[in-house]
């Protein structure tokens, strides 16, 4: 393929269209009206159940963790679950906290994929990561990956465990994205490869069949930390005292 | 499936005899009329509050004329903001421009291995037979493109791919054609031996390629829609990874994604969201002293921007409706000849009515006139369509202009007038003839009635499942005169 004939398709293409393109542009399509239409305005407990059943449907876990608990829970899920090695990020921010909580075959993802690639593919059991909040209208995790938590670490290993705060909850994919401002600045702060995640791996490609673990995990844990539910708790407990 | 072209197309042209050959295959049939009234009730559900479907309608289509009316700017735009990103963007004017694009990328990097996750853009292409021919092995890694692939077919559905086949047809061809696998008929352990089969390629694949769904200008961001996880696979494990997208997939704003997607896969599968949304904005980051540096992703991203044919469309207003499809098969699944003959018998990527008004301005109208001609008018395409495509307003056009010259002042299409024949210009003079005239109409209805009995008793295709057409005794006039007199 030489560079003048690329050039040459692509000024032909454009020729085309600036041609044919209409003189009268349609107004731009009223989005945030949409949804100004079809907000729940659900309270804050309301959401986080709508994400939980969501999430329930997609055949994801939703386990309730505390703040000072959550690592021994998912030493305890891991043990259950048969966990002989859990894949973590080399400098996440649950750091620490993941390697005083004495799971065993804990290691972290400290090199670039190239250099162990069999490994993560065949003898690695669980990934962890954080989560930069969720949707629940849809049950859906938004993970965005980094240095700290590359791509491959909610896709390779069959079990996903992921640690979301309920406060980061939104109500609409429209609302998690308006909220924080991703195209803000010509989408600048959106990084390499953003995802949504709902549940599992799946398929329906055999007879309608759904069936799960199609490529990706076969399992998706998400982690649940309610601080606010905690502090309830916590004043109930001390009341009765 | 012809043995002669593993990896091609039938021809368009035998469309009518393969309509023939599958409506009298009682299992592809039932396999069709099963999976469409799975997915119709499926959608159905999705929408139980028909006013905010409408609301939502609207706005998808204002999205998608918005774009469409700035096509040139928004590509100009999201060609510099991807740039800007490290991704290598490629313009091709037809599929053999593409492919070349494509192989040569992956000769650069002495590829041996492409994976890929669905896109029905390189079916159109047939990049798979290019990267063949080019001795690099391209492999379908979706669940149903696998299998299909596996039994050297085209996809039947662009949604489901492998919706003509039943489980038994799979598990005869897993245990034939995928080494040390056994007959089973469990759907998942189906599933477990393409997943063992698959992620072993993934991990050894040289460059993946994907389809692009939805690709936002502002941000210079590819969105990727799928269940299975294997676009993920392919856009992330290997080092190069290339998408390939028709030129129509531009949004101008990431806004503009959400009432998209969300009608997308409702109207597809039923399915409020998918598995993944993967949203890809450039090549894994370097990082300046090594320590911000990503540990997986691809080294390069390409995008390859497909026309073929789509300028057609776009340079006439109404046909330029056709490329505001997202690709969500809705039309299809709702389709009675499609329900009927099934993906295969059209011939071309896109069955059923998107394909049928699409596919005329990829071949052209020499190859395809009979094409929208396989429809009813029922109007189920364009009812169920979410960015509400006219598709029988273009199925009725695009009739004519297979049949007459171009109209005053629009350029011939391709194939332009193909269908038209010297029998059918003499039948339909003759028919404006008797009809323009009140005295000949009126001999010819009463020769008609008199000698009903000449009717021949075979008519053709007419009643090879039908009765015969014959003509009334008397004709209708004669008839309400007759009730006339006996009233009075």
């Amino acid at each position: 393929m030489s560079a003048n004939a690329n050039v040459s398709a692509r000024e032909r293409i454009l020729g085309r269209l600036r041609a044919a393109a209409p003189q009268s542009k349609p107004a731009a399509p009223d989005v945030h009206a949409l949804y100004a239409a079809m907000r729940k305005d659900d309270s804050r407990a309301e959401r986080i159940a709508r994400f939980c059943a969501q999430m329930a449907f997609w055949r994801g876990e939703v386990v309730p963790v505390t703040a000072d608990g959550w690592t021994d829970t998912l030493r305890e899920l891991c043990a259950a679950k048969g966990v002989a090695s859990l894949l973590h990020g080399p400098r996440g921010v649950h750091d620490s906290a993941l390697a005083a909580a004495g799971i065993p075959g804990l290691k972290a993802y400290d090199r670039p994929v190239g250099e162990w690639k069999q490994e993560l593919f065949e003898a690695t059991d669980a990934g962890f990561t954080s989560t930069r909040g969720a949707i629940a209208e849809t049950g859906t995790l938004i993970i965005w990956p980094d240095a700290a938590e590359p791509r491959l670490m909610s896709l390779v290993p069959p079990i996903h465990f992921a640690l979301l705060d309920a406060d980061c909850i939104h109500d609409t994919l429209f609302d998690a994205m308006t909220a924080e401002g991703w195209s803000a600045d010509g989408g600048r702060s959106l990084p390499t490869n953003a995802l949504l995640i709902s549940g599992p791996s799946k398929t329906a490609d055999i007879q309608q069949t759904l069936a799960y673990g199609a490529h990706g995990p076969k399992e998706l844990v998400v982690l649940l930390l309610d601080k606010t539910r905690e502090t309830a708790a916590n004043a109930a407990e001390e009341n009765r005292q | 499936m012809s043995a002669q072209h593993p990896l091609q197309f039938v021809p368009a042209a035998e469309f009518k005899q393969r309509s023939v050959d599958a409506t009298s295959d009682a299992h592809l049939r039932q396999s069709f009329r099963g999976a469409m009234d799975f997915l119709m009730a499926k959608r159905a559900a999705q929408f139980p509050d028909d006013a905010s479907l409408q609301r939502q309608r609207a706005i998808a289509e204002a999205i998608r004329q918005y774009s469409l009316a700035r096509l040139p700017d928004l590509l100009e735009q999201l060609e510099r903001n991807l740039t800007a990103k490290g991704v290598q963007v490629h313009w091709a004017e037809n599929a053999e421009e593409a492919n070349a694009i494509i192989v040569g990328i992956a000769q650069r990097h002495s590829a041996k291995l492409m994976v890929k996750g669905k896109s029905m853009v390189s079916e159109e292409t047939e990049l798979n037979h290019a990267m063949e021919a080019a001795g690099i092995a391209a492999l379908e890694s979706d669940m149903g493109e696998y299998i299909v692939q596996l039994d050297g077919e085209k996809p039947s559905h662009i949604i489901m791919p492998a919706i003509h086949k039943t489980k038994q047809q799979i598990a005869r061809l897993f245990a034939e054609k995928v080494p040390g696998v056994s007959y089973t008929e469990s759907v998942d352990e189906l599933i477990g031996i393409g997943r063992a089969v698959l992620r072993e390629k993934f991990m050894h694949a040289d460059i993946g390629l994907s389809g692009v769904n939805f690709a936002v200008a502002e941000t210079g961001t590819l969105c990727l829609v799928e269940n299975e996880g294997n676009g993920r696979m392919c856009t992330t494990v290997p080092d190069v990874h290339v998408a390939i997208t028709g030129i129509e997939k531009v949004v101008e704003k990431l806004e503009h994604v959400p009432p998209l997607y969300g009608l997308l896969t409702r109207s597809a599968t039923g399915q409020a969201i998918t598995t993944y949304f993967n949203m890809i904005g450039g090549p894994r980051k370097g990082g300046a002293d090594g320590k911000g540096a990503e540990l997986d992703g691809p080294k390069e991203v390409h995008l390859v921007l497909l026309d073929n044919g789509r300028t057609q469309a776009y340079a006439d207003e109404q046909m330029r409706a056709t490329l505001q499809c997202i690709r969500c098969g809705a039309c299809m699944n709702h389709c009675p000849v499609y329900t009927r003959i099934g993906g295969h018998a059209y011939g071309t990527t896109y069955p059923g009515p998107i394909g049928e008004i699409i596919s005329p301005h990829m071949m052209g109208l020499a190859a395809t006139h009979a094409l929208p001609t396989a429809s009813s008018l029922c109007g189920a395409c364009g009812e169920v369509c979410p960015v509400k495509i006219p598709i029988p307003d273009l199925l009725i056009r695009l009739r004519g202009e297979a049949t007459h010259e171009a109209r005053p002042g629009h350029a011939p299409l391709v194939g332009q007038g193909a269908a038209r024949s010297a029998l059918m210009d003499a039948v339909w003079a003759g028919w404006a003839a008797l009809y323009t005239r009140p005295a000949l109409y009126r001999a010819f209805g009463w020769l008609a009635t008199r000698f009903r009995f000449l009717t021949p008793p075979t008519q053709s295709g007419w009643t090879v499942s039908r009765t015969p057409l014959k003509p009334a005794a008397r004709t209708l006039r004669e008839q309400l005169a007759e009730r006339r007199r006996k009233t009075h």
